[in-house]
């Protein structure tokens, strides 16, 4: 996997345009693409590592999906891929089926909406944004992708065990997830499962911290908070969230370890299993819950709001218009991630958990509706009169904020523990967060791609290609998740082999097959994507220095970017990211770098204030590569 | 042979697709540097937004009112109507939200396509506007926390003292229910260290109110009367769901749980209802507890009063059908459990009463 994206890059630095007061030296194939310290070769390593991890994941669900869409289907033909997995009788197995809901929802939730998308573009964007040489610390970040890796191939490795990978739910509750005996994948492959998450929490550590830091320290000239971009924010919070909440899952996986391992009680207590009692005693699977909650919730957040930066950026440049309310993005923003700390218990309405204790998350969980809804209706009023091009980039984001309004509408259902309790652990919930976090992370993470892709690999996407996936994808995901609503009302329970059992959850086969078909043709349409990608990285048009004409700095670099970003000077930073149709000016965009002095007939009244201290500090004049108008 | 075929016609699928990318490649490049902005795929996409959500709109409302039938579940409990109401009145309110803003965004997105020589609206903020679609969410969100918190109260309160009580076991993969029986209507303590082969339940006996508990692998529960079910685990996690009755309560090993709850229907009003004489309902499990979580299934049967008494007067108590484990009741109370369990003629209540 590492090989393979290196070569992708080889003409990353091949430029001379290389920044030699840096001192980064002209390293060798390992330094430059394997343990490479700049920031750009990360995020494209995770990127890439994401991509493979996506499709692993979307093709375990379309397996599973074949189960529940076409239950009388002969699966002979997998046998080649998934051997003893497939029964004789040429169905796929129970427990298997387990084992592949539990890694699908691994595997997305963080291998690829946590690192594939916080890994790349907050690696990626930050130093380029703020106007950074590279992150605050090269080494830490290289380490963060390290760990990240061997955390994939652990996890990945799990998958071929003879017992089957993690099959617990990737919630891993226990006491499932702590007896071996209870299921298969609760041997070996748990085990390998809560290392490679272990690995994979330093991995995430080590690039928080080095993403706060960066943040807070390393901001060029001019770039106060209040005119960073909103992606800086949101990758900001993104950050300071994880530093806070993962070292708890850390610590409830820690605790799973010692009770499997070494006979300890802190989530066991009372079972009887296999013909025996088990010598635990006085354990709470409850505090499992609870612990992996605090980190679950906010996690939600943590791939959310990266998308949502991401779009927010996408979305004001290509209606040419400054994003509608700046500072209610960040205030909700802000409050979201701050509230995203004290809702987490509403996962738990009918764990059997105090019924106050209920009472109290659904007021908070409601709460957080209030910034999720302002954000939306900022969104809208961002489209409102603009001129809006329809990019790649701009379709996702657009789509992003369908899903986000569509499933996040959802949980007004799910916060109301009264309502929870029927629809708890239905299909309605599955709708509801692959809507609102699945598939609007992951529109804002190929809209993030498509729209630095020009900033990456020096040459554009293909446009037509771009919508063409776009369109399938959208009109897919809303065939594969808007019928779950129906089938969640319903009331069937997810996690289900079958539903033959129940005559209650007897009908919907056509719904179920439905959704199926749309999975598979959603992933197959991912395909066009994968070609586009890799195709326009060494065939793609020559991306001209700003192809969306864009205020942000990154768009101020080389069109290959060697290490240290900036040739000469880092640019100064004088105005918002977000002045796009200033009344008065002559193109519809002014770039951060552009001082107050040299657009005099768009100035508002107060920013003619600022001409004297951009003067007076004597550093006015900042030279910056090329012109940009 | 057949796959053969089939992965050569893909090739040849695939291989077509790439010629129809190149030429349209080529035919872009030869037609020279053109600004895109404005261009076809611009205005097609526009369209393609309104198309969609005129489709998608209409297929909601003509799957969501055609369907109806198929999707809603029929009620069958005084808190399931509370809360079904709560969950259509919720739904009145996010369906409007959802209509309007999603028209609003998808016609502001075809509206405001790129048009040349036009220019975008510089409107960074309006703080009235922000103030009005803070304040109206949190009104809105404030009465919908109200209402659900008045249901959640009462739904979690205490049960009444008379309710009917039930143990639910659960464990892979398969619920087992408990009665306490009916001379002395209360149910034995356990322990899940006296658990065997046969003593599923993990009996203690030396509990007098453990001998004529009694054990069903059917749910029998009496209409219109309020019923507590105690709720546990032996082995992982499970959950109660009774779909029919909006119940659905984790069944935690170690920390019992339970569920307050009166059904207002029983099985044969159903089936008149429903117009099925096939008609059960059901309990299922909903939470993942291993690889026959699909099938913990336990049939439920919910009659008059009368008649469930009587089905609890002739079940056997537990005791009666295993009386090795007479040796395990503690010489004192040996008669006293013969009798409660029903293996030994009650030589009058007042003897019973007196062991009491």
């Amino acid at each position: 996997m590492a090989t393979t994206d290196i070569h992708i890059h080889s003409d990353v630095h091949h430029h001379d345009d290389h920044d030699h007061e840096h001192e980064h030296h002209e390293g060798n194939f390992w330094t430059n693409y394997v343990f490479s310290q700049d920031h750009k070769v990360i995020a494209k390593q995770f990127l890439i590592t994401g991509i493979f991890w996506a499709l692993l994941g979307g093709t375990l669900s379309v397996i599973f999906r074949l189960q529940l869409g076409f239950p009388d289907m002969n699966l002979d033909w997998l046998k080649p891929v998934l051997g003893e997995w497939i029964t004789p009788e040429g169905k796929l197995d129970p427990e298997f089926y387990l084992a592949l809901v539990t890694m699908h929802g691994t595997i997305m939730v963080f291998f690829v909406l946590t690192a594939g998308l916080s890994g790349t573009f907050a690696n990626f964007l930050i130093p380029l944004q703020i106007g950074a040489r590279d992150m605050a610390s090269g080494f830490l970040n290289m380490l963060s992708y390290w760990f990240f890796f061997l955390s994939s191939v652990i996890m990945f490795t799990s998958l071929f065990l003879s017992t089957g990978p993690a099959s617990g739910g990737w919630t891993i509750y226990p006491p499932l997830s702590a007896l071996p005996q209870a299921i298969k994948g609760s041997g070996l492959g748990m085990t390998l499962w809560l290392v490679a998450m272990a690995l994979f929490i330093v991995s995430s550590l080590l690039g928080g911290i080095n993403y706060i830091t960066t943040i807070i320290n390393l901001r060029t000239k001019g770039m106060s908070f209040t005119k960073m971009p909103l992606t800086i924010w949101a990758l900001f919070f993104t950050a300071i969230i994880g530093v806070l909440s993962f070292p708890v899952l850390f610590a409830a996986a820690l605790l799973l370890i010692f009770d499997r391992s070494f006979g300890t009680s802190f989530y066991l207590s009372d079972i009887y299993i296999g013909g025996e009692a088990l010598a635990h005693d006085g354990g709470s699977p409850i505090l499992f819950q609870h612990l992996f909650w605090f980190l679950g919730h906010p996690e939600v957040y943590i791939v959310l709001l990266p998308a949502l930066g991401l779009s927010s950026e996408i979305i004001a440049t290509n209606s040419r218009k400054p994003i509608f309310g700046y500072k209610a993005m960040i205030g909700s923003m802000l409050f979201i991630a701050i509230l995203s700390f004290i809702v987490w218990a509403h996962h738990m309405f009918v764990t059997g958990m105090n019924p106050f204790l209920g009472s109290i998350f659904m007021l908070l969980t409601l709460i957080i509706a209030v910034p999720s809804a302002v954000k939306i209706f900022n969104y809208v009023t961002t489209l409102w009169k603009g001129n809006i091009r329809f990019t790649s980039g701009m379709l996702f984001s657009i789509g992003m904020v369908s899903f986000f309004l569509t499933g996040g509408i959802t949980g007004i259902f799910l916060g109301n523990s009264a309502i929870d309790i029927q629809l708890h652990d239905t299909y309605f919930v599955v709708a509801h967060f692959h809507l609102v976090m699945g598939s609007a992370s992951f529109f804002g993470m190929l809209a993030g791609i498509y729209h630095w892709f020009p900033k990456m690999f020096g040459r554009m996407m293909n446009e037509t290609l771009g919508s063409i996936h776009f369109w399938l994808t959208f009109v897919g995901v809303y065939m594969v998740f808007f019928p779950m609503h129906y089938i969640g009302i319903a009331g069937f329970p997810r996690r289900y082999y079958s539903w033959t059992n129940f005559d209650t959850f007897s009908g919907f086969t056509d719904l179920n097959m439905l959704v199926s078909t749309a999975a598979i043709l959603t992933l197959a349409a991912q395909f066009i994507f994968l070609f586009n990608f890799f195709y326009s990285m060494f065939r793609g048009r020559l991306a001209p220095a700003n192809p969306w004409q864009s205020n942000t700095l990154e768009w101020t670099t080389p069109r290959n970017p060697g290490h240290g970003n900036w040739v000469g000077e880092i640019p100064s930073v004088y105005r918002w990211p977000y002045d796009y149709s200033k009344p008065g000016s002559k193109e519809d965009y002014i770039p951060q770098h552009i001082p107050f002095s040299e657009t005099p007939e768009s100035n508002l009244p107060s920013e003619n204030d600022l001409i004297k201290l951009e003067t007076s500090n004597g550093e006015g004049k900042i030279i910056v590569e090329g012109g940009k108008h | 042979m057949m796959s053969l075929i089939i992965s050569l016609g893909v090739i040849l699928i695939l291989a077509i697709l790439y010629m129809i990318f190149r030429v349209s490649n080529l035919i872009t490049i030869a037609k020279g540097p053109r600004d895109q902005r404005g261009g076809t795929a611009n205005k097609v996409n526009a369209a393609l937004f309104i198309v969609f959500m005129v489709a998608s709109l209409g297929g909601f409302f003509w799957y969501s009112i055609a369907y109806f039938d198929e999707y809603n579940l029929p009620v069958a409990s005084d808190h399931g109507k509370w809360t079904d109401t709560l969950f259509w009145i919720t739904m009145a309110v996010s369906v409007i939200a959802f209509v309007i803003i999603s028209i609003v965004m998808f016609v502001f997105i075809y509206r405001y396509q790129y048009r040349e020589g036009q220019r975008a609206k510089y409107y960074p903020d309006n703080h009235y506007l922000e103030l009005a679609w803070t304040i109206i969410p949190a009104i809105v969100l404030a009465v919908l926390i109200f209402t659900g918190l008045r249901a959640w109260n009462d739904i979690t309160s205490p049960a009444a003292k008379d309710a009917e009580v039930v143990e639910l076991i659960g464990q892979q993969f398969a619920w087992t229910a408990r009665y306490p029986g009916v001379k002395d209507g209360a149910l034995g303590k356990n322990n899940y260290k006296l658990i065997d082969d046969v003593n599923e339940f993990g009996l203690d006996l030396t509990d007098k109110n453990a001998f004529d508990d009694f054990k069903s692998l059917e749910l029998h529960l009496p209409v219109n009367k309020e019923i507590l079910l105690k709720i546990r685990a032996k082995d992982v996690l499970h959950s109660v769901f009774l779909p029919h009755f909006r119940v659905k309560m984790d069944a935690v090993p170690g920390m019992p749980t339970q569920f307050k709850f009166t059904v207002t229907k029983t099985t044969q009003q159903m089936r008149d209802e429903l117009g099925n004489p096939n008609f059960n309902y059901e309990l299922a499990c909903a939470e993942i507890c291993g690889r026959g979580h699909f099938s913990m299934k336990m049939s439920v049967v919910v009659e008059e009063e009368e008649a469930y008494e009587k089905w609890k007067a002739s079940q056997e108590a537990w005791l009666k059908q295993n009386p090795d484990y007479l040796k395990k009741v503690p010489d004192a109370l040996k008669e006293a459990a013969m009798i409660k369990a029903g293996m030994q003629k009650d030589p009058g209540s007042s003897v019973a009463e007196a062991n009491d």
